[in-house]
């Protein structure tokens, strides 16, 4: 185990680095000024000079990538070019909204997809399976971007079961801001924990239709994983021998396979928490989301690398901690892999 | 099986409903609260002498005054802002500002005249993007001590030579004018930045509001001042989110969980029209959509051909149709709203006239000539309206299309042969617009003087140049607006450039709002006066 982790970490290192490298290359080489974002095109000579050499734009790229590193060492990922602010600051702001929706989303990925896999697996081709295949595919391929829309049309708009875009109301965002403890930057939990139960229920009636969403499209992934592992197990000697001795079939299924299902299920789970951990553009952008994604893309656009870079690096790490985190529990699943 | 399933479906569905059931309360918007949404992620610096993006200005516009105003109500006159009055001396070299007594800044400080001389020369000393507006009267960071100074209550402010005194007061309305507090932004100073950091996420001034949060890309909330000196705000706090997309909007405004929205689309506009809850405004923005014609290709400097193409784009069928709600025909480089601008259409789609001068103008038929275009949908169904019209006279036009740093790169370099265009006025002052589209001192390629519009087509306004120049200096106001309405006849039938379309900003606001004011096309917007 501790060898486990010791190279899980230098796995993280190296994956850091790497990632970093190409992020910082690729940010050189995109046609996109950042002066120009920052300044405009009215700017004169002198304005843009002044804030190259500010920027130490001055310096050779590989210089500018190992001063970057090194101060990213320190824990410092620089100064957000548009914004002027740390950038670990509006990281550490952004990253709780995606990481609150991210959780929710897959939780509700996990506890739909995982069953109705289950169910088409041990009712291949009825009517059951048809429906879990087709509300799938629908997951996989319809664009986010218009299934939010008509969410939003549908169970705000029409139907007001939910709340609209944004986090909260502006009652409770204004409350939020002046009078309360922000303790994770997660509304949900900080509203729970200052008690304020109308805000946290206000919260929950945000989040819900955006996470249901994120949720469907894990959903579908996790679904269609959860069919074909557990048509492979079902296929297998000791199932039949289970069956032979009478034992309930529920008990064949969710006890027996599942346990072997459950190894690359983790794995599956994990790729699909992480992904929605990168922050959905799209889905943020119709929800007015201020998530991780959105910061990003916002950045990119402005050619702000710094902001890019930090954001890169907390997506990264989130990945490889999520990687290891399932290794682990691989372990605990699998007599097998502790071997 | 089956009932596991009945339990998680159970599961799902009270968590639908433990999240739906508060939602209904919570449907309206705060009394004390103007909820607004809009794109705010042009915003680069809220620093007032720094911000130069439109909703930055407008986040400016309320948390900060200039020593004169365009008034809300009354558009395009100028108003005592925090001076009393104002006066130029005979030799129209020396301004002298009595600056209003008893006005405070948010910190409590009271507004004095050192403060006002302190914020322009701290303009000119951070030197950003804006500082133009004011640094063309002849500032730099070496003289201005010299040239703005104060005693007592007012400073006088001493110009490098004789402009037009409307010029001057015009550029003293623009964001980049605004007073803040120089003890205050001087105590946060960090490396020697005169406190711009510190005023990227804090507010100091004389506005009606002041900022009690900001968050790049999300949004801010506003708290109204007590005992302001203009009266004080109707409403108590301004809450605006950064919502991106327009359907988004529009359906908070429908379920009235926003009061005003601000970046619909003309789709969004039409599914909102025949909403009793619901009003639309429209005003004019700023912007002008042009053409503008490379004077280095030979058949392009040629002014029948030039003359053809005017009679050859079809204004009001694009402006119906395509644009309908967000653009309307303007042909003159003023946008309406300024001082002296024009607004007559004389041009239209003839094509018989359009070939006419075609044949005239001796070009060899058909003239084979590309045009640079941004790759977004408007720009793209204007270019392609273009294609089809101009072919019709006899000009084969291909589409370059590129995005918007290339098309911009092109243009800057003199590379292109047509471009498709838009332009937005600096400050609220006709010279902005007259100088870029009729003012081009050095024609040659080392000018590198892509400032002017005028150069980057390569075009040679010769005495037009000379008329900017005048009016500029004009020291009689109507005098002054009637040069601008001689120059923009002659700059729209004799130049490089086709001047097609003025846009229109278009509001959704719920029923009971009033008094939003979004500044129209010279001002920018006030949220002081709202009521609801």
């Amino acid at each position: 185990m501790v060898f486990a982790l010791g190279g899980g970490l230098l796995t993280l290192a190296l994956t850091l680095l790497g990632l970093l490298l190409f992020t910082f290359v690729i940010s050189r080489v995109v046609p996109i000024d950042p002066l120009l974002s920052i300044l405009g095109e009215r700017a004169t000579a002198a304005q843009y000079e002044a804030a190259r050499l500010a920027l130490g734009l001055d310096e050779p790229m590989w210089k500018q990538f190992l001063i970057y590193l090194g101060d990213a060492l320190q824990g410092d990922l620089g100064t957000s070019i548009r914004s002027r602010q740390p950038v670990l600051s509006e990281v550490a702001h952004r990253f709780p909204a995606t990481l609150e929706l991210a959780t929710l989303g897959t939780l509700f990925g996990v506890i739909t997809g995982v069953p109705a896999g289950v169910l088409a697996a041990t009712r291949p081709g009825s009517i059951a399976d048809q429906v879990v295949r087709v509300v799938g595919l629908m997951g996989y391929s319809m664009p986010v971007f218009w299934l939010g829309l008509i969410g939003l049309l549908v169970f705000y708009g029409q139907l007001d079961w939910v709340a609209g875009p944004g986090r909260l109301d502006a009652t409770y965002q204004m409350m939020l801001e002046f009078q309360m403890t922000q303790y994770t930057g997660m509304i949900l939990l900080d509203s729970a924990l200052n008690g304020a139960w109308d805000m946290f229920r206000n919260a929950l009636s945000h989040i819900v239709l955006p996470a249901a969403l994120l949720g469907y499209i894990s959903m579908a992934y996790i679904s269609r994983m959860t069919r074909s592992f557990m048509m492979n197990e079902l296929s297998q000697e000791y199932i039949t021998t289970a069956r032979v001795k009478g034992m309930p079939e529920w008990r064949v299924v969710w006890v027996h396979a599942m346990r072997n299902v459950l190894v690359p299920l983790i794995t599956v789970i994990a790729l699909s928490y992480a992904y929605l951990l990168e922050g959905s553009v799209l889905t943020e952008t119709i929800f007015a989301w201020p998530g991780l994604g959105s910061y990003i893309t916002d950045a990119l656009f402005a050619a702000d690398m710094p902001a890019v870079l930090g954001g890169t690096v907390v997506v990264g790490v989130a990945f490889v901690t999520l990687n290891m985190a399932s290794d682990i529990l691989y372990r605990l699943v699998d007599p097998r892999a502790r071997a | 099986m089956n009932l596991k399933h009945g339990a998680c479906r159970a599961a799902v569905l009270a968590a639908l409903m433990a999240g739906a059931a508060p939602a209904a309360l919570f449907a309206e918007t705060p009394a004390d609260t103007l909820v607004i949404a809009d794109a705010i992620d042009d915003i680069v610096s809220i620093d007032p002498h720094e911000a130069f993006e439109f909703s930055g200005l407008d986040l400016a516009n309320n948390l900060y005054d200039t020593l004169i105003e365009l008034d809300p109500t009354k558009p395009g006159e100028l108003v005592p802002g925090l001076a009393e009055s104002w006066s130029v001396s005979e030799d129209g070299l020396t301004y002298t500002f009595k600056i209003k007594s008893g006005i405070t800044f948010s910190s409590g400080n009271p507004l004095t005249a050192e403060d006002v001389a302190g914020s322009l020369r701290r303009v000119i000393k951070i030197d950003k993007t804006p500082a133009f507006i004011l640094a063309q009267f002849g500032f730099t960071a070496e003289n201005v001590d010299q040239m703005i100074a104060f005693e007592g209550d007012t400073v006088t402010i001493t110009t490098d030579k004789v402009y037009a005194p409307t010029f001057f007061y015009n550029c003293l309305t623009a964001g980049v004018a605004n007073i803040v507090d120089m003890k205050t932004v001087m105590a946060n100073e960090a490396d020697g930045d005169m406190g711009n950091n510190w005023l990227k996420s804090n507010s100091a001034g004389t506005g009606a509001y002041v900022l009690k949060s900001y968050k790049q890309n999300e949004g801010y909330i506003l708290e109204a001042r007590e005992g302001h000196w203009r009266g004080d705000a109707k409403i108590k706090n301004v809450f605006m989110q950064h919502v991106p997309e327009g359907a988004t909007e529009r359906l908070l405004l429908e379920k009235g969980d926003i009061d005003i929205a601000r970046a619909l689309t003309p789709t969004d506009v039409e599914g909102l029209s025949g909403n009793a809850d619901i009003k639309i405004t429209t005003d004019s923005g700023g912007q002008i959509y042009y053409l503008a014609m490379n004077q280095k290709v030979e058949a392009l400097a040629n002014p029948k051909v030039l003359d053809a193409m005017r009679w050859a784009v079809d204004y009001t069928g694009m402006a119906d149709t395509i644009l309908k709600g967000q653009w309307q025909v303007h042909q003159a480089f003023l946008p309406s709203g300024f001082l002296g601008a024009l607004d007559e259409t004389p041009y239209a789609l003839d094509i018989e006239k359009g070939k006419a001068l075609m044949a005239e103008s001796g070009v060899e038929l058909p003239l084979k000539v590309s045009m640079t275009v941004r790759n977004n949908q408007e720009r793209m169904d204007i270019a392609q309206s273009i294609q089809n019209t101009f072919a019709q006279i006899g000009i084969e036009l291909t589409l370059d299309v590129g995005d918007g740093a290339q098309v911009l790169d092109k243009y800057r370099a003199r590379q292109h042969d047509i471009t498709l265009q838009t332009w937005g006025p600096d400050y609220p002052d006709p010279h902005t617009n007259a100088s870029t589209f009729a003012m081009n001192p050095d024609n040659s390629d080392e000018a590198k003087a892509t400032g002017y519009l005028a150069w980057r087509t390569a075009w040679d306004p010769g005495e037009l140049g000379a008329l900017a120049e005048a009016a500029v200096a004009e020291m009689d106001g109507e005098k002054r607006a009637a040069m601008y309405k001689e120059l923009q006849e002659k700059h729209r039938d004799d130049s490089a450039f086709v001047l097609m379309f003025q846009q229109l900003q278009q509001t959704g606001l719920r029923g009971n709002v009033e008094g939003f004011y979004t500044g129209g096309a010279v001002d920018s917007a006030s949220y002081w006066l709202v009521t609801k």
